[in-house]
């Protein structure tokens, strides 16, 4: 089958010089997207375990256990996870600004 | 006049002039600029409006309130309104904005190659937008009616004309800049009196720190077992800990399905920006969150211990209810008591007449008939709005801070009033007159269609206000279970299975919509249409507000299935979507004109 080859549309204005678009290939995507959603999946498995594991389904078991004068659980639950949610967000878009850069699909 | 009213009218006519202003200066002449202000808006900029677009009178007014009530359970509101963002920030926002176009069903009609897809898509947007913006009607009603003394009425048509004002000049532009000032202005507001109240109680100015480190919650859960209630961190005590569960991921993704939400990260100029700014609305967000729950704590110590320690002095024989006049130990009156109870948002009655006002599980009276109290030993009534709005008083704060409060509360109002109808009017003038009936026409067409339907959503919002329908909160939060269960999963898998196809996308949202419509209908049958009872009380012990998690459940797996049944999307829709996974050329809004 005939290799196929998907072109990202050149960005119009600013930053729309044309160096190695030609290497972009449908491999080149697949590999894109893949290192993309595995970033995510770790990322949303941190997100998963500070606010429905640690605030919701482990609240009694955590409760013993203190943070500073109140529950573990309840500290996760009213204060940890939102505070985790804003750096797990500063940290893919981090990230993400490294991958564009090296598979050369940054703006 | 009193000190406080005047203040009141001078810091919320100087914000309203300021907000007029900002919608003055920055109005459209394009649809582009109407509907994504010119896709020229930058991340810090676009974080701070999504902040105040989705922060309403319900987070600013009720949620400490609702905390302070519910204790751990609050997390429901806390998780829920937060962690959705991560959401957006990782599946949804910056693919939505590679894509270019206007709105979500602008995307869902386009990427299903389906106009069915795109009319169910907006249809979901108006009854998801309508459901939020009633709540913030009420809100602007309550803040207008105890702070400024005008009648309900009045204070919806005066925030109505503001609203009218910069969103028909501005449209998405003027609201994205007019948001921006309301941020300042509601962060300002809320932090003011938290960390003052903080200061009071701990010694400590940073209300998180004060929360976690200070013995102010210790010392609440000690008081709250010696006056017969439970540990306040004691969770689910207020909801089942599969409820509490249900309702977090009903919030947390109706969030990240909210089209007003939504259709914020198709205002910057990248897909970098797209990931930035959802970084920085959370932050904003969280600013306010993460203060949440420490005034929850602080002001319901305050409230029990004042009540401990002070004894009634006299008592005002009222029509509505008889006002109580407490005084501390050493003589001095409780002023925000007394205040408080004239607008009937707090009550008490000394039933057992000891000369003290006993706080105790159960409800003090029957309803909200304040000459009717119940066998219950519990003396006292509060709505849970008064927690944030009183706490100026409590800390004995400047009458310009308690102004600030009542310009803060009209801030987030107004601001999410404002995103929501312009989200419900572009579905309509956009999605179903443009995209749907006049594929031709032209731009000037347009502008008059967008313009006239901002125009009947405020006329219709104005209407909600002045018969607001039920309390805010409960009604908000069922705004996020019909988005969890119609959007959400159109969009993710629009972007995430190159397989979904249009019969699949169809079949899920109508499902999943359908279904959480009905249960809410029947969970909430009291509320809506006046059946003295609910005609359904939970499903399989989810309530209302979490149904929205099994609407989503079923959206998800009707579309997974008959996409599977049914033949693969074209070939051009499938690079579609691989053109929607790479960031480079965001720039280009094809078929935009």
């Amino acid at each position: 089958m005939a290799k196929q080859t998907t072109k990202p549309k050149p960005a119009s204005g600013k930053g729309g010089g044309g160096k190695s678009r030609q290497t972009w290939t449908v491999e080149k995507a697949k590999a894109y997207w893949r290192r993309n959603l595995k970033i995510i999946g770790i990322l949303l498995a941190i997100w998963f375990v500070v606010s429905y594991l640690f605030g919701i389904l482990f609240a009694n078991i955590l409760y013993g256990v203190p943070i500073g004068q109140i529950p573990a659980s309840f500290w996760f639950a009213q204060q940890g996870a939102i505070i985790t949610f804003v750096i797990l967000i500063f940290v893919y878009c981090w990230i993400m600004d490294r991958v564009d850069k090296e598979f050369d699909v940054n703006e | 006049m009193s000190e406080v009213q005047l203040w009141t009218y001078i810091v919320v006519g100087i914000t309203f002039a300021l907000y007029i202003w900002i919608g003055y200066s920055n109005r459209v002449r394009d649809t582009k600029g109407f509907y994504v202000a010119g896709q020229g808006v930058p991340a810090v900029a676009n974080g701070a409006a999504t902040a105040a677009d989705w922060m309403s009178a319900a987070s600013f007014i009720s949620m400490a309130g609702l905390i302070s009530t519910m204790g751990y359970d609050g997390a429901i509101y806390l998780l829920g309104w937060t962690g959705g963002y991560v959401l957006l920030a990782l599946l949804l926002a910056p693919y939505l904005r590679k894509f270019g176009k206007y709105t979500v069903p602008d995307f869902v009609g386009d990427r299903y190659y389906s106009q069915t897809a795109r009319l169910i898509a907006a249809i979901a947007t108006v009854i998801v937008s309508l459901t939020y913006v009633a709540g913030q009607m009420r809100g602007v009603g309550i803040v207008f009616s105890r702070f400024v003394g005008l009648p309900i009425e009045w204070g919806v048509v005066v925030g109505m004309a503001i609203v009218a004002f910069f969103a028909l000049l501005g449209g998405m532009k003027g609201i994205t800049w007019t948001q921006v000032a309301q941020y300042a202005v509601l962060i300002v507001a809320y932090m003011i009196p938290a960390v003052a109240i903080g200061l009071l109680l701990t010694g400590n100015p940073i209300p998180q720190l004060s929360f976690t480190f200070s013995d102010i919650v210790p010392r609440l859960n000690a008081v709250q077992i010696d006056l017969g209630f439970k540990e306040y961190t004691q969770p689910f005590q207020s909801k089942t800990q599969l409820d509490v569960l249900a309702v977090t991921i009903a919030l947390m993704v109706g969030t990240a399905g909210l089209p007003h939400v939504i259709t914020r990260f198709y205002t910057v100029p990248t897909v970098r920006a797209a990931r930035y700014s959802a970084g920085w609305a959370l932050l904003f967000i969280a600013l306010l969150y993460t203060t949440a729950p420490a005034i929850a704590a602080f002001a319901r110590y305050n409230l029990i211990d004042t009540l401990q320690t002070a004894t009634v002095a006299n008592v005002i024989p009222g029509e509505k209810q008889d006002i109580y006049e407490l005084v501390y130990p050493d003589g001095t009156p409780v002023t925000w008591a007394t205040s408080w109870q004239r607008t009937g948002l707090l009550a008490f009655y000394d039933k057992n007449g000891d000369g003290k006002i006993d706080l105790r599980p159960g409800a003090a009276f029957q309803g909200r008939n304040f000459k009717a109290p119940t066998d219950s030993a519990n003396e006292v009534f509060f709505d849970n709005d008064i927690i944030v709005l009183a706490n100026p008083e409590i800390a004995q704060l400047a009458p310009i801070v308690i102004a600030l409060v009542a310009a803060g509360g009209l801030a987030a109002a107004l601001s999410t009033a404002s995103g929501l109808l312009l989200a419900m009017s572009s579905a309509v003038s956009h999605d179903i007159y443009y995209r749907i009936m006049r594929p031709n026409a032209t731009e000037r067409q347009r502008m008059v269609a967008g313009r006239t339907m901002i125009l009947i959503a405020i006329l219709f919002a104005g209407y909600f206000g002045i018969n607001p329908p039920g309390f805010v909160s409960q009604v908000v939060a069922m705004a996020f279970g019909l988005a969890a269960a119609s959007n959400f999963p159109a969009i993710l898998l629009g972007i995430f299975d190159k397989r979904a196809n249009s019969a699949g996308a169809i079949w899920g949202m109508s499902v999943g919509l359908g279904f959480t419509l009905i249960m809410i209908l029947l969970m909430k049958s009291n509320i809506i249409f006046g059946t003295p009872a609910p005609l359904l009380n939970d499903f399989m012990g989810i309530s209302a507000e979490g149904i929205g998690t099994i609407g989503m459940i079923l959206n998800f797996a009707v579309a997974l299935i008959v996409s599977r049944m049914t033949a693969a999307p074209p070939q051009e829709i499938q690079e579609l979507v691989e053109s929607v996974r790479i960031p480079r050329g965001a720039q280009v809004v094809e078929g935009a004109h």
